[in-house]
Protein backbone atom coordinates (compact mmCIF):
# COMPACT_ATOMS: atom_id res chain seq x y z
CA UNK A 1 0.00 0.00 0.00
CA UNK A 2 1.37 3.31 -0.99
CA UNK A 3 2.05 5.77 1.76
CA UNK A 4 1.25 8.62 -0.56
CA UNK A 5 -2.19 7.27 -1.20
CA UNK A 6 -2.77 7.74 2.49
CA UNK A 7 -1.36 5.81 5.38
CA UNK A 8 -4.85 5.19 6.61
CA UNK A 9 -6.30 4.92 3.13
CA UNK A 10 -7.38 8.55 3.39
CA UNK A 11 -6.40 11.43 1.21
CA UNK A 12 -3.92 13.66 2.92
CA UNK A 13 -5.66 17.03 3.49
CA UNK A 14 -2.77 18.84 1.84
CA UNK A 15 -3.79 17.36 -1.49
CA UNK A 16 -7.10 19.17 -1.23
CA UNK A 17 -5.31 22.46 -0.55
CA UNK A 18 -3.24 21.86 -3.65
CA UNK A 19 -6.25 21.67 -5.94
CA UNK A 20 -8.90 23.85 -4.33
CA UNK A 21 -7.64 27.31 -5.42
CA UNK A 22 -7.23 26.14 -9.01
CA UNK A 23 -10.63 24.48 -9.07
CA UNK A 24 -12.33 27.60 -7.72
CA UNK A 25 -10.61 29.86 -10.24
CA UNK A 26 -11.28 27.48 -13.08
CA UNK A 27 -14.92 27.27 -12.11
CA UNK A 28 -15.30 31.04 -11.86
CA UNK A 29 -13.41 31.90 -15.05
CA UNK A 30 -14.33 28.99 -17.29
CA UNK A 31 -17.29 26.90 -16.16
CA UNK A 32 -19.39 29.79 -14.90
CA UNK A 33 -19.10 31.79 -18.14
CA UNK A 34 -19.91 28.60 -20.02
CA UNK A 35 -23.06 28.06 -17.96
CA UNK A 36 -23.98 31.73 -18.25
CA UNK A 37 -23.57 31.48 -21.99
CA UNK A 38 -25.94 28.55 -22.19
CA UNK A 39 -28.35 30.41 -19.92
CA UNK A 40 -28.27 33.65 -21.91
CA UNK A 41 -28.79 31.74 -25.14
CA UNK A 42 -32.41 31.29 -24.04
CA UNK A 43 -32.93 35.02 -23.47
CA UNK A 44 -32.96 38.15 -25.59
CA UNK A 45 -30.16 39.81 -23.62
CA UNK A 46 -28.29 42.43 -25.65
CA UNK A 47 -25.29 42.57 -23.34
CA UNK A 48 -26.79 45.42 -21.32
CA UNK A 49 -30.18 46.45 -19.96
CA UNK A 50 -33.32 44.40 -19.52
CA UNK A 51 -33.85 40.89 -20.80
CA UNK A 52 -36.45 38.15 -20.78
CA UNK A 53 -36.65 34.50 -21.71
CA UNK A 54 -37.35 33.71 -25.32
CA UNK A 55 -37.09 29.93 -25.18
CA UNK A 56 -35.43 28.40 -28.20
CA UNK A 57 -36.19 31.33 -30.47
CA UNK A 58 -32.52 32.25 -30.81
CA UNK A 59 -31.76 28.74 -31.98
CA UNK A 60 -34.59 28.72 -34.46
CA UNK A 61 -33.51 32.07 -35.82
CA UNK A 62 -29.95 30.81 -36.32
CA UNK A 63 -31.07 28.30 -38.89
CA UNK A 64 -32.81 30.99 -40.90
CA UNK A 65 -29.96 33.48 -40.74
CA UNK A 66 -27.96 33.63 -43.96
CA UNK A 67 -25.03 35.32 -42.24
CA UNK A 68 -24.77 32.40 -39.83
CA UNK A 69 -25.15 29.75 -42.52
CA UNK A 70 -22.58 31.49 -44.70
CA UNK A 71 -20.17 31.69 -41.78
CA UNK A 72 -20.51 27.96 -41.11
CA UNK A 73 -20.07 27.17 -44.78
CA UNK A 74 -16.99 29.33 -45.09
CA UNK A 75 -15.47 28.04 -41.84
CA UNK A 76 -15.95 24.40 -42.82
CA UNK A 77 -14.64 24.84 -46.31
CA UNK A 78 -11.62 26.65 -44.97
CA UNK A 79 -11.02 24.20 -42.12
CA UNK A 80 -11.26 21.06 -44.24
CA UNK A 81 -8.94 22.34 -46.96
CA UNK A 82 -6.47 23.78 -44.46
CA UNK A 83 -6.47 20.57 -42.37
CA UNK A 84 -5.71 18.37 -45.35
CA UNK A 85 -3.03 20.67 -46.76
CA UNK A 86 -1.37 21.22 -43.39
CA UNK A 87 -1.13 17.52 -42.70
CA UNK A 88 0.06 16.56 -46.17
CA UNK A 89 2.74 19.24 -46.21
CA UNK A 90 3.79 18.72 -42.61
CA UNK A 91 4.09 14.98 -43.06
CA UNK A 92 6.15 15.34 -46.24
CA UNK A 93 8.54 17.81 -44.63
CA UNK A 94 8.77 15.73 -41.45
CA UNK A 95 9.72 12.65 -43.47
CA UNK A 96 12.37 14.73 -45.23
CA UNK A 97 13.70 16.02 -41.92
CA UNK A 98 13.84 12.51 -40.50
CA UNK A 99 15.98 11.19 -43.34
CA UNK A 100 19.74 11.17 -43.57
CA UNK A 101 20.32 14.76 -44.51
CA UNK A 102 22.88 17.35 -43.58
CA UNK A 103 21.97 20.32 -41.36
CA UNK A 104 19.12 18.31 -39.90
CA UNK A 105 18.86 20.20 -36.62
CA UNK A 106 19.22 23.59 -38.24
CA UNK A 107 16.52 22.75 -40.75
CA UNK A 108 14.18 21.61 -37.99
CA UNK A 109 14.78 24.92 -36.30
CA UNK A 110 13.94 26.81 -39.46
CA UNK A 111 10.74 24.91 -40.21
CA UNK A 112 9.44 25.43 -36.68
CA UNK A 113 10.12 29.16 -36.84
CA UNK A 114 6.67 30.24 -38.16
CA UNK A 115 5.12 28.83 -35.00
CA UNK A 116 7.10 31.28 -32.88
CA UNK A 117 5.61 34.25 -34.74
CA UNK A 118 2.39 35.96 -33.69
CA UNK A 119 -0.47 35.07 -36.03
CA UNK A 120 -1.84 38.59 -36.21
CA UNK A 121 1.44 40.06 -37.42
CA UNK A 122 2.02 37.16 -39.81
CA UNK A 123 -1.41 37.92 -41.22
CA UNK A 124 -0.61 41.60 -41.72
CA UNK A 125 2.62 40.76 -43.50
CA UNK A 126 0.98 38.25 -45.81
CA UNK A 127 -1.90 40.59 -46.50
CA UNK A 128 0.65 43.09 -47.82
CA UNK A 129 2.39 40.37 -49.82
CA UNK A 130 -0.93 39.46 -51.42
CA UNK A 131 -1.74 43.08 -52.10
CA UNK A 132 1.59 44.32 -53.43
CA UNK A 133 4.08 41.61 -54.30
CA UNK A 134 1.98 38.86 -55.87
CA UNK A 135 0.07 41.14 -58.28
CA UNK A 136 3.35 42.58 -59.57
CA UNK A 137 4.72 39.09 -60.11
CA UNK A 138 1.43 38.00 -61.63
CA UNK A 139 1.47 40.85 -64.12
CA UNK A 140 5.12 40.32 -65.01
CA UNK A 141 4.68 36.61 -65.62
CA UNK A 142 1.20 36.96 -67.08
CA UNK A 143 -0.52 34.88 -64.42
CA UNK A 144 -4.10 36.11 -64.44
CA UNK A 145 -5.21 34.59 -61.12
CA UNK A 146 -2.80 36.58 -58.98
CA UNK A 147 -2.46 39.77 -60.97
CA UNK A 148 -4.86 41.50 -58.65
CA UNK A 149 -5.11 41.20 -54.86
CA UNK A 150 -6.77 37.85 -54.19
CA UNK A 151 -7.90 39.03 -50.74
CA UNK A 152 -10.13 41.56 -52.45
CA UNK A 153 -11.75 38.89 -54.56
CA UNK A 154 -14.88 37.42 -53.05
CA UNK A 155 -14.32 33.94 -54.45
CA UNK A 156 -10.55 33.78 -53.91
CA UNK A 157 -10.02 35.49 -50.56
CA UNK A 158 -10.40 32.22 -48.66
CA UNK A 159 -7.45 30.78 -50.60
CA UNK A 160 -5.24 33.51 -49.21
CA UNK A 161 -6.35 32.70 -45.69
CA UNK A 162 -5.67 29.01 -46.28
CA UNK A 163 -2.14 29.80 -47.47
CA UNK A 164 -1.32 31.80 -44.35
CA UNK A 165 -2.99 29.36 -41.96
CA UNK A 166 -1.17 26.41 -43.48
CA UNK A 167 2.12 28.31 -43.52
CA UNK A 168 1.95 28.73 -39.79
CA UNK A 169 0.18 25.57 -38.65
CA UNK A 170 2.45 23.25 -40.65
CA UNK A 171 5.38 24.33 -38.46
CA UNK A 172 3.82 22.82 -35.39
CA UNK A 173 2.55 19.71 -37.15
CA UNK A 174 5.99 19.02 -38.61
CA UNK A 175 7.41 18.77 -35.12
CA UNK A 176 4.62 16.48 -33.95
CA UNK A 177 5.11 14.21 -36.97
CA UNK A 178 8.84 14.19 -36.33
CA UNK A 179 8.14 13.04 -32.80
CA UNK A 180 6.05 10.25 -34.29
CA UNK A 181 8.65 9.28 -36.85
CA UNK A 182 11.28 8.95 -34.16
CA UNK A 183 9.24 6.26 -32.42
CA UNK A 184 9.76 3.93 -35.37
CA UNK A 185 12.51 1.43 -34.65
CA UNK A 186 15.37 1.38 -37.17
CA UNK A 187 15.13 -2.38 -37.49
CA UNK A 188 11.84 -2.07 -39.32
CA UNK A 189 13.57 -0.22 -42.14
CA UNK A 190 16.50 -2.58 -42.19
CA UNK A 191 14.15 -5.49 -42.70
CA UNK A 192 12.37 -3.63 -45.47
CA UNK A 193 15.63 -2.72 -47.20
CA UNK A 194 16.59 -6.38 -47.24
CA UNK A 195 13.21 -7.22 -48.74
CA UNK A 196 13.94 -4.67 -51.44
CA UNK A 197 11.01 -2.32 -50.77
CA UNK A 198 11.36 1.07 -52.45
CA UNK A 199 10.99 4.35 -50.55
CA UNK A 200 7.41 4.95 -51.67
CA UNK A 201 6.33 1.47 -50.70
CA UNK A 202 8.25 1.69 -47.44
CA UNK A 203 6.36 4.86 -46.58
CA UNK A 204 2.88 3.53 -47.25
CA UNK A 205 3.30 0.04 -45.83
CA UNK A 206 5.40 0.86 -42.78
CA UNK A 207 6.04 4.48 -41.89
CA UNK A 208 2.50 5.68 -42.29
CA UNK A 209 0.78 2.85 -40.39
CA UNK A 210 3.34 3.13 -37.60
CA UNK A 211 2.74 6.83 -37.08
CA UNK A 212 -1.02 6.64 -37.53
CA UNK A 213 -1.72 7.64 -33.90
CA UNK A 214 0.13 10.88 -34.64
CA UNK A 215 -1.81 11.29 -37.85
CA UNK A 216 -5.06 10.98 -35.89
CA UNK A 217 -3.94 13.54 -33.32
CA UNK A 218 -2.75 16.01 -35.92
CA UNK A 219 -5.88 15.74 -38.02
CA UNK A 220 -8.18 16.21 -35.04
CA UNK A 221 -6.34 19.13 -33.54
CA UNK A 222 -5.79 20.84 -36.89
CA UNK A 223 -9.47 20.68 -37.75
CA UNK A 224 -10.46 21.89 -34.29
CA UNK A 225 -8.01 24.80 -34.43
CA UNK A 226 -8.99 25.80 -37.94
CA UNK A 227 -12.67 25.75 -37.05
CA UNK A 228 -11.85 28.43 -34.48
CA UNK A 229 -9.98 30.61 -36.97
CA UNK A 230 -9.95 34.23 -35.82
CA UNK A 231 -6.61 36.08 -35.79
CA UNK A 232 -5.83 35.15 -39.39
CA UNK A 233 -9.05 36.63 -40.61
CA UNK A 234 -8.89 39.78 -38.55
CA UNK A 235 -5.46 40.45 -40.01
CA UNK A 236 -6.07 39.40 -43.60
CA UNK A 237 -9.59 40.32 -44.65
CA UNK A 238 -11.50 41.35 -41.55
CA UNK A 239 -14.26 39.07 -42.78
CA UNK A 240 -14.60 40.60 -46.20
CA UNK A 241 -14.97 41.30 -49.01
CA UNK A 242 -18.63 41.50 -48.15
CA UNK A 243 -19.05 38.65 -45.68
CA UNK A 244 -17.13 36.17 -47.82
CA UNK A 245 -14.57 35.28 -45.16
CA UNK A 246 -16.49 35.84 -41.94
CA UNK A 247 -15.71 32.84 -39.74
CA UNK A 248 -17.96 31.64 -36.94
CA UNK A 249 -15.62 33.03 -34.25
CA UNK A 250 -15.49 36.40 -35.94
CA UNK A 251 -19.26 36.50 -36.30
CA UNK A 252 -19.74 35.69 -32.61
CA UNK A 253 -17.18 38.31 -31.62
CA UNK A 254 -18.62 41.02 -33.84
CA UNK A 255 -22.30 40.36 -33.26
CA UNK A 256 -21.79 39.78 -29.56
CA UNK A 257 -19.63 42.77 -28.71
CA UNK A 258 -20.51 45.29 -31.35
CA UNK A 259 -23.87 44.25 -32.75
CA UNK A 260 -25.95 44.04 -29.55
CA UNK A 261 -26.60 40.36 -30.29
CA UNK A 262 -25.18 39.02 -27.06
CA UNK A 263 -27.80 36.35 -26.45
CA UNK A 264 -28.21 35.46 -30.08
CA UNK A 265 -24.49 34.98 -30.62
CA UNK A 266 -24.14 32.94 -27.41
CA UNK A 267 -26.77 30.63 -28.88
CA UNK A 268 -24.62 30.51 -31.98
CA UNK A 269 -21.64 29.67 -29.77
CA UNK A 270 -23.53 26.84 -28.08
CA UNK A 271 -24.34 25.32 -31.46
CA UNK A 272 -20.72 25.81 -32.41
CA UNK A 273 -19.57 23.96 -29.26
CA UNK A 274 -21.83 21.04 -30.08
CA UNK A 275 -20.61 20.96 -33.67
CA UNK A 276 -16.96 20.96 -32.66
CA UNK A 277 -17.38 18.27 -30.00
CA UNK A 278 -19.40 16.03 -32.30
CA UNK A 279 -16.98 16.49 -35.18
CA UNK A 280 -13.92 15.82 -33.02
CA UNK A 281 -15.48 12.68 -31.58
CA UNK A 282 -16.54 11.46 -34.99
CA UNK A 283 -13.14 12.16 -36.48
CA UNK A 284 -11.37 10.47 -33.59
CA UNK A 285 -13.55 7.37 -33.91
CA UNK A 286 -13.17 7.18 -37.64
CA UNK A 287 -9.41 7.71 -37.69
CA UNK A 288 -8.82 5.32 -34.82
CA UNK A 289 -10.75 2.59 -36.55
CA UNK A 290 -8.53 3.13 -39.55
CA UNK A 291 -5.51 2.80 -37.25
CA UNK A 292 -6.64 -0.63 -36.13
CA UNK A 293 -7.19 -1.72 -39.70
CA UNK A 294 -3.77 -0.51 -40.79
CA UNK B 1 -8.00 29.76 -28.86
CA UNK B 2 -4.34 28.92 -29.00
CA UNK B 3 -1.73 26.52 -30.13
CA UNK B 4 -1.38 25.39 -26.64
CA UNK B 5 -4.92 24.23 -26.41
CA UNK B 6 -4.51 22.93 -29.89
CA UNK B 7 -1.84 20.54 -28.81
CA UNK B 8 -4.49 18.68 -26.88
CA UNK B 9 -3.75 15.11 -27.69
CA UNK B 10 -7.25 13.97 -27.20
CA UNK B 11 -8.23 10.78 -25.51
CA UNK B 12 -7.14 7.36 -26.48
CA UNK B 13 -5.17 8.25 -29.56
CA UNK B 14 -2.72 10.18 -27.47
CA UNK B 15 -2.42 7.51 -24.84
CA UNK B 16 -1.85 4.90 -27.49
CA UNK B 17 0.76 7.07 -29.13
CA UNK B 18 2.46 7.74 -25.84
CA UNK B 19 2.54 4.09 -24.97
CA UNK B 20 3.87 3.18 -28.35
CA UNK B 21 6.50 5.83 -28.00
CA UNK B 22 7.50 4.70 -24.55
CA UNK B 23 7.30 1.00 -25.19
CA UNK B 24 8.85 0.32 -28.53
CA UNK B 25 11.23 3.13 -29.19
CA UNK B 26 14.72 3.14 -27.82
CA UNK B 27 16.24 6.60 -27.45
CA UNK B 28 17.73 7.35 -30.84
CA UNK B 29 18.16 10.94 -31.67
CA UNK B 30 20.85 10.53 -34.27
CA UNK B 31 20.56 7.82 -36.83
CA UNK B 32 23.22 8.79 -39.26
CA UNK B 33 24.01 5.27 -40.36
CA UNK B 34 20.50 4.10 -41.09
CA UNK B 35 20.60 3.40 -44.76
CA UNK B 36 23.96 4.26 -46.14
CA UNK B 37 25.27 7.81 -46.21
CA UNK B 38 23.86 11.30 -46.35
CA UNK B 39 21.24 11.96 -48.97
CA UNK B 40 22.50 15.06 -50.73
CA UNK B 41 19.59 15.51 -53.16
CA UNK B 42 17.16 15.46 -50.25
CA UNK B 43 19.32 17.92 -48.33
CA UNK B 44 19.19 20.31 -51.28
CA UNK B 45 15.41 19.95 -51.57
CA UNK B 46 14.91 20.65 -47.88
CA UNK B 47 17.19 23.68 -47.98
CA UNK B 48 15.28 25.02 -50.98
CA UNK B 49 12.01 24.55 -49.12
CA UNK B 50 13.22 26.83 -46.33
CA UNK B 51 12.73 29.66 -48.80
CA UNK B 52 9.02 29.40 -48.03
CA UNK B 53 9.82 30.24 -44.42
CA UNK B 54 12.49 32.83 -45.06
CA UNK B 55 10.85 34.75 -47.87
CA UNK B 56 8.13 36.46 -45.78
CA UNK B 57 10.69 37.19 -43.06
CA UNK B 58 13.13 38.68 -45.54
CA UNK B 59 10.31 40.80 -46.81
CA UNK B 60 9.46 42.07 -43.32
CA UNK B 61 13.06 43.06 -42.67
CA UNK B 62 13.70 44.88 -45.94
CA UNK B 63 10.35 46.68 -45.85
CA UNK B 64 10.90 47.78 -42.27
CA UNK B 65 14.16 49.41 -43.35
CA UNK B 66 12.86 51.37 -46.34
CA UNK B 67 11.47 54.83 -46.74
CA UNK B 68 7.99 55.06 -48.27
CA UNK B 69 9.58 56.35 -51.51
CA UNK B 70 11.72 53.22 -51.84
CA UNK B 71 8.67 51.05 -51.63
CA UNK B 72 7.90 50.56 -55.30
CA UNK B 73 6.95 47.60 -57.44
CA UNK B 74 7.22 44.25 -55.73
CA UNK B 75 9.50 45.85 -53.17
CA UNK B 76 11.89 42.92 -53.00
CA UNK B 77 15.12 44.89 -53.35
CA UNK B 78 17.38 45.87 -50.50
CA UNK B 79 16.80 49.27 -48.93
CA UNK B 80 19.22 51.99 -49.93
CA UNK B 81 19.91 53.78 -47.69
CA UNK B 82 18.66 51.94 -44.62
CA UNK B 83 15.91 53.88 -42.88
CA UNK B 84 16.82 53.00 -39.30
CA UNK B 85 14.63 55.83 -38.13
CA UNK B 86 11.54 53.71 -38.84
CA UNK B 87 12.14 51.77 -35.67
CA UNK B 88 12.32 54.82 -33.46
CA UNK B 89 9.25 56.33 -35.07
CA UNK B 90 7.24 53.10 -34.86
CA UNK B 91 8.30 52.64 -31.25
CA UNK B 92 7.08 56.13 -30.47
CA UNK B 93 3.73 55.68 -32.23
CA UNK B 94 2.95 52.35 -30.60
CA UNK B 95 4.49 53.22 -27.25
CA UNK B 96 6.65 50.15 -27.73
CA UNK B 97 8.56 50.17 -24.43
CA UNK B 98 5.29 50.20 -22.51
CA UNK B 99 3.68 47.45 -24.61
CA UNK B 100 6.81 45.30 -24.58
CA UNK B 101 7.04 45.60 -20.82
CA UNK B 102 3.35 44.72 -20.42
CA UNK B 103 3.76 41.67 -22.61
CA UNK B 104 6.93 40.59 -20.85
CA UNK B 105 5.39 40.93 -17.40
CA UNK B 106 2.24 39.04 -18.39
CA UNK B 107 4.27 36.31 -20.09
CA UNK B 108 6.75 35.84 -17.26
CA UNK B 109 4.06 35.78 -14.58
CA UNK B 110 1.87 33.46 -16.62
CA UNK B 111 4.73 31.02 -17.16
CA UNK B 112 5.90 31.10 -13.53
CA UNK B 113 2.42 30.73 -12.05
CA UNK B 114 1.46 28.06 -14.56
CA UNK B 115 4.50 25.93 -13.74
CA UNK B 116 3.96 26.19 -9.99
CA UNK B 117 0.19 25.80 -9.86
CA UNK B 118 -0.53 23.43 -12.72
CA UNK B 119 2.16 20.95 -11.72
CA UNK B 120 0.88 21.00 -8.15
CA UNK B 121 -2.70 20.34 -9.21
CA UNK B 122 -1.52 17.57 -11.51
CA UNK B 123 0.50 16.03 -8.69
CA UNK B 124 -2.44 16.01 -6.31
CA UNK B 125 -4.63 14.48 -8.99
CA UNK B 126 -2.18 11.87 -10.20
CA UNK B 127 -1.42 10.59 -6.71
CA UNK B 128 -5.12 10.30 -5.84
CA UNK B 129 -6.53 8.96 -9.07
CA UNK B 130 -8.15 6.14 -7.11
CA UNK B 131 -10.35 8.66 -5.30
CA UNK B 132 -13.55 9.61 -7.11
CA UNK B 133 -13.11 13.32 -6.30
CA UNK B 134 -9.69 13.60 -7.92
CA UNK B 135 -10.58 11.38 -10.82
CA UNK B 136 -13.60 13.57 -11.50
CA UNK B 137 -11.38 16.65 -11.33
CA UNK B 138 -9.07 15.16 -13.92
CA UNK B 139 -11.89 14.68 -16.38
CA UNK B 140 -13.37 18.05 -15.49
CA UNK B 141 -10.18 19.83 -16.49
CA UNK B 142 -9.37 17.71 -19.52
CA UNK B 143 -12.91 18.05 -20.89
CA UNK B 144 -12.27 21.78 -21.18
CA UNK B 145 -9.98 20.99 -24.12
CA UNK B 146 -13.08 20.59 -26.22
CA UNK B 147 -14.69 23.89 -25.32
CA UNK B 148 -14.07 26.48 -28.01
CA UNK B 149 -13.17 29.86 -26.61
CA UNK B 150 -15.91 31.84 -28.41
CA UNK B 151 -18.60 30.17 -26.33
CA UNK B 152 -17.23 31.57 -23.08
CA UNK B 153 -15.87 34.76 -24.60
CA UNK B 154 -18.95 36.96 -24.25
CA UNK B 155 -19.95 36.02 -20.68
CA UNK B 156 -16.29 35.96 -19.64
CA UNK B 157 -15.85 39.60 -20.50
CA UNK B 158 -18.78 40.52 -18.24
CA UNK B 159 -17.42 38.25 -15.56
CA UNK B 160 -13.90 39.68 -15.56
CA UNK B 161 -15.14 43.25 -15.52
CA UNK B 162 -17.45 42.47 -12.58
CA UNK B 163 -14.51 40.98 -10.71
CA UNK B 164 -12.25 43.91 -11.59
CA UNK B 165 -10.04 41.65 -13.70
CA UNK B 166 -10.09 43.57 -16.99
CA UNK B 167 -6.36 44.10 -16.64
CA UNK B 168 -3.02 42.33 -16.67
CA UNK B 169 -3.78 40.46 -13.47
CA UNK B 170 -6.88 39.02 -15.11
CA UNK B 171 -4.93 38.15 -18.22
CA UNK B 172 -2.30 36.26 -16.21
CA UNK B 173 -4.98 34.38 -14.27
CA UNK B 174 -6.71 33.38 -17.49
CA UNK B 175 -3.53 32.00 -19.03
CA UNK B 176 -2.83 30.04 -15.87
CA UNK B 177 -6.35 28.69 -15.53
CA UNK B 178 -7.02 27.98 -19.20
CA UNK B 179 -3.71 26.20 -19.47
CA UNK B 180 -4.88 23.66 -16.88
CA UNK B 181 -6.80 21.58 -19.41
CA UNK B 182 -3.78 20.70 -21.48
CA UNK B 183 -1.12 20.92 -18.79
CA UNK B 184 -2.90 18.58 -16.38
CA UNK B 185 -3.09 16.11 -19.22
CA UNK B 186 0.65 16.11 -19.92
CA UNK B 187 1.79 16.42 -16.31
CA UNK B 188 -0.38 13.54 -15.12
CA UNK B 189 0.87 11.37 -17.97
CA UNK B 190 4.44 12.19 -17.00
CA UNK B 191 3.88 11.76 -13.26
CA UNK B 192 2.74 8.20 -13.89
CA UNK B 193 6.26 7.39 -15.01
CA UNK B 194 7.85 8.73 -11.82
CA UNK B 195 8.25 5.90 -9.31
CA UNK B 196 6.56 6.54 -6.01
CA UNK B 197 9.31 5.05 -3.84
CA UNK B 198 11.10 8.37 -3.50
CA UNK B 199 8.12 10.28 -2.19
CA UNK B 200 7.12 7.41 0.02
CA UNK B 201 10.53 7.35 1.62
CA UNK B 202 10.36 11.10 2.22
CA UNK B 203 6.88 10.88 3.68
CA UNK B 204 7.88 8.01 5.95
CA UNK B 205 10.79 10.12 7.15
CA UNK B 206 8.24 12.70 8.22
CA UNK B 207 8.41 15.18 5.36
CA UNK B 208 5.11 16.93 4.67
CA UNK B 209 3.31 16.58 1.36
CA UNK B 210 4.33 20.16 0.53
CA UNK B 211 7.99 19.52 1.19
CA UNK B 212 7.85 16.31 -0.77
CA UNK B 213 6.30 18.08 -3.70
CA UNK B 214 8.77 20.96 -3.75
CA UNK B 215 11.91 19.05 -2.90
CA UNK B 216 11.36 15.85 -4.82
CA UNK B 217 8.58 15.98 -7.36
CA UNK B 218 8.93 19.47 -8.79
CA UNK B 219 12.62 19.03 -9.68
CA UNK B 220 11.83 15.62 -11.22
CA UNK B 221 9.22 17.29 -13.42
CA UNK B 222 12.00 19.30 -15.08
CA UNK B 223 11.52 18.11 -18.68
CA UNK B 224 7.75 18.50 -18.50
CA UNK B 225 8.13 21.91 -16.87
CA UNK B 226 10.25 22.90 -19.84
CA UNK B 227 7.56 21.76 -22.27
CA UNK B 228 4.75 23.49 -20.42
CA UNK B 229 6.86 26.62 -19.92
CA UNK B 230 7.76 26.87 -23.62
CA UNK B 231 4.20 26.41 -24.81
CA UNK B 232 2.80 28.84 -22.26
CA UNK B 233 5.43 31.40 -23.18
CA UNK B 234 4.67 31.22 -26.92
CA UNK B 235 0.96 31.37 -26.23
CA UNK B 236 1.02 34.31 -23.84
CA UNK B 237 3.49 36.33 -25.89
CA UNK B 238 1.74 35.88 -29.22
CA UNK B 239 -1.87 35.80 -28.10
CA UNK B 240 -4.22 38.36 -29.56
CA UNK B 241 -7.79 37.34 -28.79
CA UNK B 242 -7.62 37.25 -24.97
CA UNK B 243 -5.94 40.67 -24.64
CA UNK B 244 -8.41 42.00 -27.21
CA UNK B 245 -11.47 41.03 -25.22
CA UNK B 246 -10.10 41.37 -21.68
CA UNK B 247 -7.93 44.48 -21.53
CA UNK B 248 -9.74 47.76 -21.05
CA UNK B 249 -7.10 50.38 -20.45
CA UNK B 250 -4.79 51.20 -23.41
CA UNK B 251 -1.97 51.59 -20.92
CA UNK B 252 -2.11 47.84 -20.34
CA UNK B 253 -2.12 46.79 -24.01
CA UNK B 254 0.19 44.00 -25.07
CA UNK B 255 2.43 44.01 -28.14
CA UNK B 256 0.01 42.10 -30.36
CA UNK B 257 -2.92 44.25 -29.34
CA UNK B 258 -0.90 47.38 -30.06
CA UNK B 259 -0.27 46.13 -33.61
CA UNK B 260 -4.01 45.82 -34.08
CA UNK B 261 -4.75 49.30 -32.82
CA UNK B 262 -1.78 50.70 -34.72
CA UNK B 263 -2.88 49.05 -37.96
CA UNK B 264 -6.27 50.68 -37.60
CA UNK B 265 -4.88 54.15 -37.07
CA UNK B 266 -1.83 54.31 -39.33
CA UNK B 267 -2.66 51.86 -42.04
CA UNK B 268 -1.13 53.92 -44.83
CA UNK B 269 2.51 53.99 -43.82
CA UNK B 270 3.64 50.43 -44.48
CA UNK B 271 7.29 50.95 -43.70
CA UNK B 272 6.46 52.11 -40.19
CA UNK B 273 3.95 49.30 -39.78
CA UNK B 274 6.53 46.72 -40.80
CA UNK B 275 9.10 48.17 -38.43
CA UNK B 276 6.49 47.82 -35.72
CA UNK B 277 5.66 44.21 -36.71
CA UNK B 278 9.32 43.34 -36.69
CA UNK B 279 9.71 44.72 -33.20
CA UNK B 280 6.67 42.77 -32.04
CA UNK B 281 8.08 39.45 -33.23
CA UNK B 282 11.75 40.06 -32.55
CA UNK B 283 12.04 39.32 -28.82
CA UNK B 284 10.60 35.82 -29.03
CA UNK B 285 12.44 35.06 -32.27
CA UNK B 286 15.74 36.04 -30.71
CA UNK B 287 15.07 33.84 -27.70
CA UNK B 288 14.10 31.06 -30.07
CA UNK B 289 17.29 31.32 -32.11
CA UNK B 290 19.34 30.70 -29.00
CA UNK B 291 17.10 28.08 -27.42
CA UNK B 292 16.01 26.40 -30.64
CA UNK B 293 16.95 22.78 -29.95
CA UNK B 294 15.61 23.03 -26.46
CA UNK B 295 12.28 24.43 -27.67
CA UNK B 296 11.85 21.76 -30.32
CA UNK B 297 12.68 18.89 -28.00
CA UNK B 298 10.28 20.39 -25.47
CA UNK B 299 7.45 20.48 -27.97
CA UNK B 300 8.23 16.96 -29.14
CA UNK B 301 8.14 15.73 -25.56
CA UNK B 302 4.69 17.25 -25.11
CA UNK B 303 3.44 15.33 -28.09
CA UNK B 304 4.01 11.97 -26.52
CA UNK B 305 7.65 11.19 -27.08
Amino acid sequence: MSAVRGRHNRTHPTFYWMVVPAVVLFFVLHTLPLLQGVFYSFTNYAGYGEWEFVGINNYLALFRDDRVLDAYLFTFQFAVVATILTNAIALAIAVGLNANIKLRNTLRGVFFLPNVLPMLVVGYVFSYLFASVLPVLGQNFGIEAISSNILGNESLAWVGIVVVAVWQAAAFNIILYLAGLQTIPTEVYEAASIDGAGPWRRFWTMTFPLISPFFTINMVLALKNFLMVFDHIVALTNGGPGNATTSISLLIYRGGFQGGEFAYQTANAVVYLVVIVVLSMFQLRFLQRREVAA
Amino acid sequence: MSDQQGLSLEGNAATAAAERAAGTAPERRYRKDRRGGTSWPLTVIMVLLTVSVFFPLYYVVVTALKTPEQLTGAGLGLPDPFAWGNFAEAARLTNYPRAALNTAVVTVLAVALTLVSNSMVAYAISRNMDKPFFKALYYYFVAALFVPFPIIMLPLVKQTSTLGLSNQVGLVLLYVVYGLAFNIFVYVRYLKSIPRELEEAALTDGASVWTTFWRIIFPLLGPMNATVGILTCMWAWNDFLLPLVILGNPESYTLQLVQYVFQGQFSTDYTLAFASYLMAMAPLVIVYIFAQRWVISGVMRGSGK
